[in-house]
């Protein structure tokens, strides 16, 4: 049985609790209330409605859309995975140590900062538009392959940055530990270092996920038909802008559970570092 | 008695502060000798440059014979033949208490799972672990985990073991468990090199005991003539310091 202060201090930290709720309920309807009043009482509104919301138009654009996004998907998968590859491996080659590695660091170093600096869409128009211009025997002309060569150009680049950072936050005592029971540089780095870091990095990767998830939709500048150019075809098709807002919400639902995914995964790190 | 380990003019530099000024000493096989000496004394750096873990700025460490301050040998082979406990540990968290114990076995030394996993866990229950096996390490006491960096360390049948002050970052009564269980290796015969601030146990297993002070070695010679007979003055002044703070006893 609980003393007679315990249940006084419980029943008062409970009434707080209470009037914070309540607080909260309050001050958002009271935003919402006058949000929605502020937008509907502009005087463009019912213009911005009939264009922007104009469910006719929503729902004649959302196959096409939707048949696009999954293009948009596909595109996300494959270039992640090459994504994760390559920036480990440029990670990697950025942390080796030594003189006679350097140009290898030097170029690993180059790379980060050329793709890291140049701005997703121009080299989206370099790799769709240049690359095809050589005339090369080999290079692919599908706007889709293209765009997915530059995503992967660019973010490879973040992402190997984000892996560095991982690996370099391993302590020196866990290479030590490797080094002194025999393991060579690469078998640290593969059974010790990189296991560790990657752990570190997950929520940092998951943002770097989440952004090229919507970034995905830029390759709609090559002419790839995926949801942004469903959406720009069916909103000349429908004269509104309506085909656009389908789109965006679409990419937000996508963008949705990668992001409780990352708060889950930074959660439970934290947890394991504070038991730790 | 053949030397297992012989060091002659070792010299280790940090920019201008000479931390190792040409230290000679020789480990026989079987033999457990104990470096002792204040903080900073380089004790711990001796122990890295043996396990070739340093670049020495002069002087030169034979193994079984063999020159492995060469830079033409390969470190890697000379470090297989060698066990570190460190002070801090240094388990691998991301892996199960067995599987730090079986990672060099199973990589390094090529033996198939079922063996390296046999032998790690004799190894785990003699330490009394074996319940811990499939345990993580932040899940074991300090004491705990570092009887796992002990098991981590023998398990690849090193010829000679390097214990860096391994009971400097445990709690008062943990200390017991670590140090019998060095003592167990001493008396099967394990060839050991140690650092330690535990006097008592130094005078209790050592075979020989050196002292060390401001990188050079002042005297060595069996434990009850440094500690109790010593020839120096400066190893009289550091024994009277550490019975000042209750470490001899």
């Amino acid at each position: 049985m609980t003393s007679q202060f315990q249940r006084d201090r419980l029943a008062y930290k409970r009434s707080r609790a209470r009037r914070s709720t309540l607080i909260a309920v309050l001050s958002t309807l009271v935003f919402a209330v006058a949000a929605w009043f502020a937008i509907t009482s502009s005087p463009g509104w019912p213009r911005v409605r009939s264009s922007f919301f104009d469910l006719h138009s929503a729902a004649g654009a959302l196959p096409a859309i939707l048949a696009g996004l999954w293009l948009n998907v596909r595109v996300l998968v494959v270039c992640e995975v090459l994504i994760l590859v390559i920036g480990l491996g440029i990670a990697a080659l950025r942390t080796l140590r030594g003189p006679v590695w350097f140009p290898v660091r030097a170029l690993a170093t180059a790379y980060v900062d050329l793709f890291r600096g140049l701005p997703l869409i121009i080299c989206l128009y370099l790799v769709g538009f240049g690359l095809p211009g050589l005339r090369l025997t080999g290079v692919p002309d599908d706007p889709v392959i293209l765009g997915g060569i530059a995503l992967v150009l660019v973010y490879s680049a973040y992402v190997a940055e984000v892996f560095r950072a991982g690996i370099e936050s391993v302590h020196p005592s866990q290479r030590a530990a490797a080094r002194s029971i025999g393991l060579t540089h690469a078998q640290m780095m593969r059974i010790v270092v990189v296991p560790q870091a990657i752990r570190r990095v997950l929520p940092p990767l998951l943002n770097d996920f989440v952004a090229l998830q919507k970034d995905c939709g830029l390759i709609s500048v090559l002419g790839a038909v995926d949801a942004v150019r469903a959406a720009q075809i069916a909103s000349a098709k429908f004269f509104t802008f309506t085909p656009y807002v389908v789109a965006g919400l679409l990419f937000v639902l996508l963008a949705v559970p990668c992001a409780r995914l990352a708060d889950a995964a930074a959660r439970r790190l934290a947890r394991r570092e504070g038991a730790a | 008695m053949t030397a297992i380990l012989a060091v002659s003019g070792l010299v280790k530099r940090y920019g201008e502060h000479t931390v190792l000024d040409g230290v000679d000493m020789e480990v026989g096989e079987h033999e457990v000798m104990v470096l002792i000496g204040a903080s900073g004394s380089g004790k711990s750096t001796l122990l890295r440059c043996v396990n070739l873990q340093e670049e020495l700025d002069d002087g030169q460490i034979l193994l079984d014979g063999e020159d492995i301050s060469d830079p033409r040998v390969n470190a890697d082979l000379v470090r297989r033949r060698m066990g570190v406990v460190f002070q801090a540990f240094n388990l691998f968290p991301h892996l199960s208490v067995v599987d730090n114990v079986t990672l060099a076995p199973r990589v390094v030394h090529g033996v198939d799972k079922v063996a390296a996993t046999e032998r790690g866990m004799a190894l785990l229950a003699r330490v009394g672990l074996a319940d811990k096996a499939s345990s993580y390490p932040d899940r074991l006491s300090g004491g705990q985990q570092q009887r796992v960096a002990i098991v981590r360390a023998l398990a690849y049948e090193p010829r000679l073991l390097l214990l860096d002050e391994i009971t400097s970052a445990l709690d008062p009564e943990l200390v017991g468990d670590v140090l019998t269980l060095v003592r167990e290796l001493a008396e099967q015969g394990t060839t050991i090199l140690m650092a330690t601030h535990e006097m008592g146990f130094a005078r209790q297993v050592a075979d020989r005991v050196c002292f060390l002070d401001g990188g050079v070695l002042v005297e060595s010679g069996p434990p009850e003539q440094v500690l109790t007979r010593p020839s120096q003055d400066r190893t009289r002044q550091f024994l009277r310091r550490v019975i000042a703070a209750g470490r001899l006893n």
